[in-house]
């Protein structure tokens, strides 16, 4: 399958989004950075060809990458969901400085499955779920099964790699099918204070997780 | 908020509330924003949706027109009307407004285009 534009020039337009202007920690909000996020939204398209025409979810958007690189992409209309109202404002700048009008926001909890009728609704849903390190433990988990509920194909996932082999017991469990297409680096700042070191490198897995019929 | 996100919105998640559909629009500034045009996908997206109810919610801002009530059989065949559903699904935006619960009367304010779902510990189920 064929890509709207170049990998590099994917990752070069990501560079360039704004952040998260304070990042809060209940929420773990970190961004993927622009070379993680461009790898993994053109193997879904190239690999997959999910991105393309496609309706698309950001489950837990923050300011957008995962968003703004899927409409890069060819993606014909995107819902980026958060719970938080500071990301969205900043995913609101970012596709106003980018002139882009097929993203809809939505300020919600992901996680409350009553809020939105999406049962089998998407064709692709992107996310990279909060890793649940703090006192949140099997949030990413939580993510990834709401995730598989609001799709029709496929869910796409970021998750470090430690986390793999429960990932594949969850898959067994749950009646679906899944694996990883990419192994990633990914350099997680120093955001938060209780990171000691300065940065921490963590191998992360790009995960396509879909329904055993599709 | 395009009307496409609208048709899948519930106020399910209040405690007491059975369907908590469709929720009422109520529009103080709306803006029209240019989206490109895909038959394949507006015709696959159609089947998806509550036609009645999105029917319903464009008339309710004043955007109802030339939009069908009901979806014809064939209605792939109609560029036309394919054109017309783009235009209602995806390029009217509320900016400004609430909507409302049918049920409870439960407001959710929307601002900057960005709907707030978001309900409080006591008000959910
Ligand atoms: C690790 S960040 C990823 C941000 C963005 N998707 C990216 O890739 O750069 C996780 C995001 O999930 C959001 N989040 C956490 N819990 C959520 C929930 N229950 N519902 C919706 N969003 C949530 C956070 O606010 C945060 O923006």
């Amino acid at each position: 399958m064929s890509a709207v534009i170049k990998l590099k020039t994917l990752q070069g337009h990501l560079q360039d989004l704004n952040g998260f202007t304070k990042p809060k920690v209940q929420f773990e909000q970190y961004e993927t950075p622009a070379h993680i996020a461009a790898v993994a939204l053109y193997t879904i398209q190239t690999q997959y060809g999910s991105l393309q025409d496609k309706l698309v979810l950001d489950a837990g958007c923050g300011p957008g990458i995962l968003s703004i690189g899927a409409v890069m992409m060819g993606a014909a209309s995107v819902t980026a969901i958060d719970i938080d109202r500071d990301a969205l404002e900043v995913l609101q700048e970012n596709i106003d400085d980018l002139d882009i009008n097929n993203i809809d926001t939505l300020l919600c909890d992901f996680l409350d499955e009553k809020t939105c009728r999406w049962e089998n609704y998407f064709d692709t849903v992107l996310m990279n779920p909060p890793f649940g390190t703090k006192n949140n433990t099997g949030i990413d988990m939580r993510f990834l099964q709401m995730g598989l509920r609001c799709t029709c194909n496929s869910v796409y996932s970021l998750h470090k790699s430690t986390t793999r082999s429960h990932i594949e017991k969850k898959i067994k469990e749950w009646g679906v099918k899944g694996n990883v297409i990419a192994e990633l680096r990914y350099d997680l700042p120093a955001t938060y204070k209780f990171h000691r070191k300065q940065s921490q490198d963590i191998a992360v897995d790009l995960w396509r997780v879909y329904h055993s019929d599709s | 908020m395009k009307l496409i996100t609208h048709n899948m919105l519930t106020s399910k998640c209040i405690k007491g509330v059975l369907t908590g559909f469709p929720l009422a629009i109520n529009a103080t500034d709306i803006k029209i924003k240019e989206v490109d045009f895909n038959s394949e996908f507006i015709t696959r997206v159609i089947p998806k949706l509550d036609w009645e109810v999105l029917w319903c919610a464009a008339n309710s801002i004043g955007h109802s027109d030339g939009l069908p009530k009901t979806i014809e059989p064939k209605f792939e065949e109609d560029e036309e009307f394919l054109k017309k559903a783009h235009h209602v699904l995806l390029e009217i935006e509320v900016e400004e407004g609430h909507l409302t619960c049918p049920e409870s009367g439960r407001q959710f304010p929307i601002s900057k285009g960005i709907p707030n779902m978001l309900l409080t510990e006591a008000e959910v189920q």
